[in-house]
């Protein structure tokens, strides 16, 4: 941490506006599946929002249950996404239910959308967006159509606060073991 | 962070699935303020989402501009709030605007909501507030008020996941100095 | 309407000065019938005396009287259901039913308590502060008389207070010394004491006036009730002092230890002194000395909590300069002990001792109710994880203490409790001319 950019001085909380649209107009990134959304002091990250098929509710929150399931066997399940959190929710619009999938992760959406493919495919979770109207039906096959949903359904922030800013998840982890294994030593010479 | 009972144990990821309505009944602790939406892996949060007054999306959009400058300026500001991350969309459904506030924090909201008005009020997110839907009038002079527009707008998860699950913005902070900290020791013993 | 004027010959002499008294009798009333409740208020309420009645007669005067009562009091006395409705929700609720709010569980849940004031029926306090025994019993049997005349009104229980020796200055059984910390007030002719953070605007304790957040608002009506009036949240704490003496021998080798252990729970010696400005050795003419026992702060002067661990009490209920808006969470302390003194060396008796204090604020949930939820027993103050307020906070044994120390710091674990609450209740106490409203209810219009 002494070698972070001064950029990326994650001891002060800071705060980003983004302009409407989620890009910085000069500073835009290409990815392999399209422009790549900029980091910010809440790292990476997407909301997606989808309006979910009459009468899915239900199925849909079944996937929760599924999910606190998968993780409590397999922790390390969706380690590879750099997650730091994740929250699904459903809520009404004017009567109509919408899902909605927040993540803040470290890694940019462009790779991240692969991972997340593959992982959900591997665990079975992948089945859920078959619940979203307008879920493509060739996404088995065709990533690049997986991916095409997910830019259509993402709503860039217009601001992001990170309290430390730009740290990954996985120096977190490593700094909360350090600070553990120290207090435990201290206990121990009690 | 030896002394965490086993029940929140942050060396491993997870996810907890919530019921509809966000709360588990037989569970729900009393706060000052009313019923305290439970803590998940991703600590406590909101995700409020309102409906915005027609032809005010700027208003919001320049607010955000307002707070990125007013963190830079001060970096603990929004410190009463006790956040991880914090982000703003406005999103469209159907050709109308909707707002949402995405927040990450370590407190429920219950406890520190005269704080967290009296924040809001000084950094004028209050006041950008005044461009949703049903925004209180009274908001400055009776917290109740403010809680209840948060209680009516919140979108409770039904699926929350942490990677370093329950830990403090405060813990991360401190565990990520001490980590600084023991580097530099240990350049420095080269 | 800056620095506002203070209605002091309307306002109970209670909220803005201590009665010099070294003995108290609190009585908690019920009554059967509104004519019966007014007819004890009527003639009672001439005893009452206004702050500034009390200022003027204070020399001569041996006794000082107090009423206040209960939503269900209020109601009891015939306010109606439309003026009842705009009193604050956790004032109607009552303290009972805000008991896990407030962290009143296991051995202090109201099911527990002693002296009837979890039940509906508590209408009314009378609170006697005496100069002398002597008074006190007159004051008694004056006003057993008066009740035996007032058809309706029924005693549900009574506490007697007594200064615990030595008598040369205030403090509780467990001999931490008292009264060393309070706000205050603007306007009332009280100057701040160094340290103690500055004037508080009147509207913090005092209905109808400015507060910190600016005009008064949301007053409870009709305006006559609750002008100059205020909220006291009463509790009964009983203090186990054989368990703590015994917890500061198994703590501390000599004398010496044992007090710096007694000092480190409460963040002052037992004397009064303040560990942020005597972190070592106790001093006890500064914990004596009025213009400096208060004088510190914790931010600049102790941030790692190294003089006053960070859950020490005195930390927790006034977090000073590490607290936002502490100008919105000052509270006002009265009360006295109660029960026989157990002199040191003697082993515990078995009988109920302790203090029973008021904490006077103009807004229960977010003064006192803040407090004990937020700072008090909420085991994520500080992030310390494991701990509560070791002398007030509810204590199961399972709970630790953390002593930031260099090389190492010290934990203690299996904190015993100290103090269990044996009663408690939420009063509204009323300006003067209130009472005489009140009183007068039902035969006007």
């Amino acid at each position: 941490m002494t070698d972070s950019s001064k950029q990326n001085d994650w001891t002060k909380p800071a705060a980003m506006a983004i302009p409407k649209g989620g890009f910085f107009k000069d500073k835009v990134e290409q990815g392999r599946y399209g422009p790549i959304f900029p980091k910010s002091p809440a790292c990476y990250g997407f909301t997606i929002i989808a309006k979910i098929k009459p009468g899915r509710e239900e199925t849909i929150r079944a996937y929760g249950k599924k999910i606190e399931d998968t993780i409590a066997g397999l922790p390390e399940a969706l380690e590879v996404l750099q997650l730091h959190y994740l929250r699904w929710v459903l809520f009404d619009i004017n009567k109509e239910t919408y899902f909605m999938y927040q993540g803040i992760f470290d890694t940019d959406f462009d790779k991240y959308t692969e991972d997340a493919v593959a992982l959900f495919s591997k665990y079975g979770i992948n089945t859920i967006f078959e619940n979203l109207e307008g879920f493509p039906e060739d996404w088995k096959t065709s990533p690049a159509a997986f991916v095409k949903f997910v830019r259509e359904h993402q709503c860039p922030s217009f601001l992001e606060y990170g309290e430390y800013p730009y740290v990954s998840a996985k120096e977190i982890k490593k700094a909360l073991k350090l600070k553990a294994a120290f207090s435990e030593a201290l206990d121990q010479m009690q | 962070m030896t002394d965490s009972s086993k029940q929140t144990d942050w060396t491993k990821p997870a996810a907890m699935a919530i019921p509809k309505g966000g709360f588990f009944k037989d569970k729900v602790e009393q706060g000052r303020y009313g019923p305290i939406f439970p803590k998940s892996p991703a600590c406590y949060g909101f995700t409020l989402i309102a409906k915005v007054i027609p032809g005010r999306e700027e208003n919001l959009y320049e607010y955000a501009r307002n707070l990125e400058k007013a963190v830079a300026k001060q970096p603990d500001v929004l410190a009463v709030l006790k956040l991880h991350y914090l982000r703003w969309q406005i999103f469209q459904i159907k050709g109308e605007s909707y707002f949402q506030y995405q927040g990450i924090f370590d407190t429920d909201f219950d406890k520190y909501t005269e704080d967290a008005v009296t924040i809001f009020s000084a950094t004028g997110i209050s006041t950008s507030f005044e461009n949703l839907e049903g925004f209180p009038k009274d908001w400055k002079t009776n917290p109740s008020s403010f809680v209840k527009f948060v209680r009516d707008h919140h979108c409770p998860s039904f699926l929350e996941y942490g990677e370093y699950p329950y830990v403090s913005a405060r813990e991360i902070k401190k565990a990520l100095k001490l980590k600084a900290a023991f580097s530099e020791a240990l350049d420095q013993m080269q | 309407m800056h620095g506002a004027t203070l209605e002091l010959d309307d306002i109970q002499h209670i909220l803005l000065t201590r009665a010099p008294a070294v003995t108290g009798r609190y009585e908690f009333l019920s009554f059967r019938n509104p004519a019966g409740g007014r007819a004890w208020l009527s003639a009672i309420l001439e005893k009452v005396h206004s702050a500034k009645a009390m200022r003027d007669s204070v020399a001569k005067d041996k006794r000082w009287v107090s009423v206040a009562f209960t939503s269900n009091g209020l109601r009891a006395l015939g306010v109606d259901g439309t003026s009842l409705a705009t009193f604050p929700e956790e004032f109607k609720q009552g303290m009972v039913a805000r008991a896990e709010i407030l962290g009143d569980s296991g051995a202090n849940h109201p099911k527990n308590w002693v002296d009837n004031t979890a039940s509906p029926d508590l209408h009314a306090i009378v609170i006697l502060f005496a100069k002398d025994p002597a008074e006190r019993g007159r004051c008694e049997s004056e006003h057993k008389q008066l009740i035996a005349q007032c058809k309706g009104v029924e005693v549900l229980s009574s506490l007697d207070l007594e200064a615990v020796p030595p008598l040369g200055y205030p403090h509780d059984h467990f001999g931490y010394r008292d009264r060393l910390s309070e706000p205050a007030i603007e306007g009332s002719g009280d100057e701040p004491r160094p340290g103690f953070g500055g004037s508080v605007k009147a509207g913090e304790f005092i209905l109808g006036y400015p507060d910190e957040d600016g005009p008064p608002a949301n007053l409870p009506q009709p305006e006559i009730l609750s002008r100059n009036g205020s909220y006291m949240a009463y509790r009964r704490l009983q203090e186990h002092v054989g368990a703590f003496r015994d917890f500061l021998r198994q703590n501390g080798e000599t004398p010496e230890e044992q007090e710096l252990v007694a000092a480190k729970l409460m963040g002052r010696w037992r004397s009064g002194a303040p560990l942020v400005l005597a972190p070592h050795k106790d001093d006890p003419e500064l914990g004596a000395d009025i213009q400096r026992t208060n004088d510190f702060n914790y931010k600049e002067m102790d941030p790692h909590g190294y003089a006053v661990p960070l859950g020490a009490h005195i930390r927790r209920m006034n977090p000073r300069d590490t607290a936002a808006n502490m100008n919105r969470r000052r509270m006002i302390r009265r009360g006295a002990p109660y029960g026989a003194h157990l002199p040191e060396g003697a082993p515990e008796d078995g009988k109920e001792r302790g203090i029973a204090a008021f904490v006077i604020c103009a807004s229960l949930v977010r003064q006192f109710e803040f407090a004990q939820n937020v700072w008090i027993n909420d085991k994520n103050f500080h992030e310390l994880g494991n701990e509560r307020d070791p002398i007030i906070g509810n204590q199961d044994g399972t709970l630790e203490f953390k002593i930031p120390k260099r090389p190492i710091r010290k934990k203690i674990t299996g904190l015993p409790a100290f103090t269990t609450v044996r009663g408690g209740a939420y009063f509204f106490l009323p300006g003067l001319k209130a009472l005489r409203y009140l009183a007068a209810l039902g035969t006007a219009t």
